[in-house]
């Protein structure tokens, strides 16, 4: 299959269609970034973007993402042209958001989201847009902290 | 297992036609979940997302024209005011991922009787509109469902939109569970007024084999209010009438004992929002009125 993943072609060999997106992400394009733990859309862990549009990449067959473009957590740094972390990411540093670090890829894309869609979210807002992801770590205290910084930043810089 | 890719409509049709065994996915949050778990291995996937008629809507009749594989986020977008209920229960649904991808033609392809979108389809007055190379059929939602998990459709045909009638009145939801988000129904309850035709629907999900209507108390109601005259005067409801409505509805329930819930939890669950949720539509057409007392 033949698909664009953070804005380079991709191509994957010997993919059972009926696969989910993740796996051909993780075991076939050596993309482990996005986390692979239910397996059933409940713990957002796997969260990319498919055409623009956050998903549960293992609820997505493999077929289906043929000639799609994908944005999975390891297209997130970098994409100034430098290696630079993204506001998110370095938010979620900065504030101690991280603890295992096993749901950390599916929020970053998650917030990195909310934060391109609406870039001063209030806590309602944030917390509906992380309510598909689970952390078992950090009691998501820190996780909100770490949006609004990522935010405050955002704001700051526009 | 062959993939099956069709680019439009006529060549869904005409896929499903020449593999009647094959399974239809679009936003996959219910097949995915079954292939990755090893529960169905099915010898065909039938992929929707590129047909695009799939993903459109209509508003411009007395129905909303809505295209099976419009996700649930959309629904919570644009057709608030077309179809209030099935916005409410759209935004219950999963969390934004799942409601990114997940759509009321793939709740009805698979018929849980916990379908997030049944009891406000119900509650609406929706047709299922079918269609096979063989044609087209229209079918009252309530006689959609036919058994746990089992529809109306026959092999070879396809979910291609849901016709559903256009609010005019209030309509409300509510849904039990354990949090606020990625949960499935213990119990939902559904209601919309229609005061044109001085008629109130309601629709039950996860508290019997099949979501149903509460019949009995549909009919209680309307001649309760019309008894009172309450449509004209918008009077109260009493809390009497509030409270056979609510035991009616408890009564069109059969629910099991399962891992979510008691079959008695459920019963009573269903009551209680039966109460509520008339209380919160019955406001609502009372101040749309510009009367009763609007309390905080």
């Amino acid at each position: 299959m033949t698909f664009t993943v953070n804005g380079r072609e991709q191509e994957a060999d010997d993919v059972w269609e009926g696969e989910s997106l993740l796996y051909v992400l993780r075991e076939r394009l050596g993309l482990p970034g996005s986390k692979n733990a239910c397996e059933q859309g409940e713990c957002g862990s796997c969260t990319v973007r498919l055409d623009g549009v956050p998903v549960c990449a293992c609820l997505v067959a493999a077929g289906q993402a043929e000639g799609r473009e994908v944005v999975t957590v390891e297209g997130l740094a970098g994409r100034s042209g430098t290696a630079e972390l993204s506001v998110v990411q370095q938010a979620f540093v900065d504030a101690g958001a991280v603890q295992c670090g096993f749901c950390t890829p599916g929020l970053l894309v998650a917030a990195d989201d909310l934060l391109e869609r609406v870039p001063q979210p209030s806590d309602a807002d944030i917390r509906e847009a992380l309510s598909g992801n689970l952390c078992r770590c950090t009691g998501y205290e820190k996780i909100l902290d770490a949006v609004r910084l990522a935010a405050a930043r955002t704001g700051e810089g526009g | 297992m062959d993939f099956l890719r069709p680019a439009d409509w006529e060549e869904a049709l005409a896929a499903k036609a020449a593999h009647p065994t094959a399974v239809p996915i679009a936003g996959g949050t219910d097949v995915m979940v079954e292939i990755n778990f090893d529960h169905r291995r099915p010898e065909y996937l039938l992929d929707l997302n590129r047909v695009g008629e799939l993903y459109e809507w209509q508003t411009d009749g007395p129905d909303v024209r809505l295209g099976a594989a419009v996700p649930y986020t959309r629904v919570m977008e644009h057709l608030r005011a077309e179809l209030p209920g099935l916005a409410l229960a759209a935004h219950t649904v999963g969390s934004p991922q799942i409601r990114n991808r997940g759509s009321v033609g793939g709740n009805l392809g698979a018929a849980s009787p916990a379908g997030d979108s049944h009891p406000a389809l119900l509650a609406a007055g929706a047709d299922v509109e079918v269609q096979s190379v063989r044609g087209t059929r229209l079918i009252p939602v309530e006689e959609f469902y036919t058994g746990v998990k089992r529809n109306a459709l026959a092999p070879d045909e396809l979910i291609r939109a849901v016709r559903i009638r256009r609010a005019t009145g209030p309509q409300q939801f509510s849904k039990v569970g354990t949090r606020n988000a990625m949960v499935i129904a213990v119990c939902a309850f559904g209601v919309a007024l229609h005061p044109h035709g001085r008629t109130i629907r309601t629709g039950i999900g996860s508290a019997a084999p099949t979501p149903v209507r509460a019949r009995v108390a549909e009919e209680f109601l309307a001649a309760a209010l019309e008894e009172g005259g309450l449509w004209e005067s918008g009077g109260a409801v009493p809390p009497s009438v509030a409270a056979h409505f609510a035991e009616l509805a408890a009564g069109a329930c059969n629910p099991i004992d399962d891992v979510r819930g008691s079959a008695a939890y459920r019963r009573r669950a269903v009551a209680v929002m039966a109460r509520r949720t008339l209380g919160w539509v019955w406001d609502e057409y009372r101040h749309s009125q510009g009367r009763g007392a609007r309390c905080a």
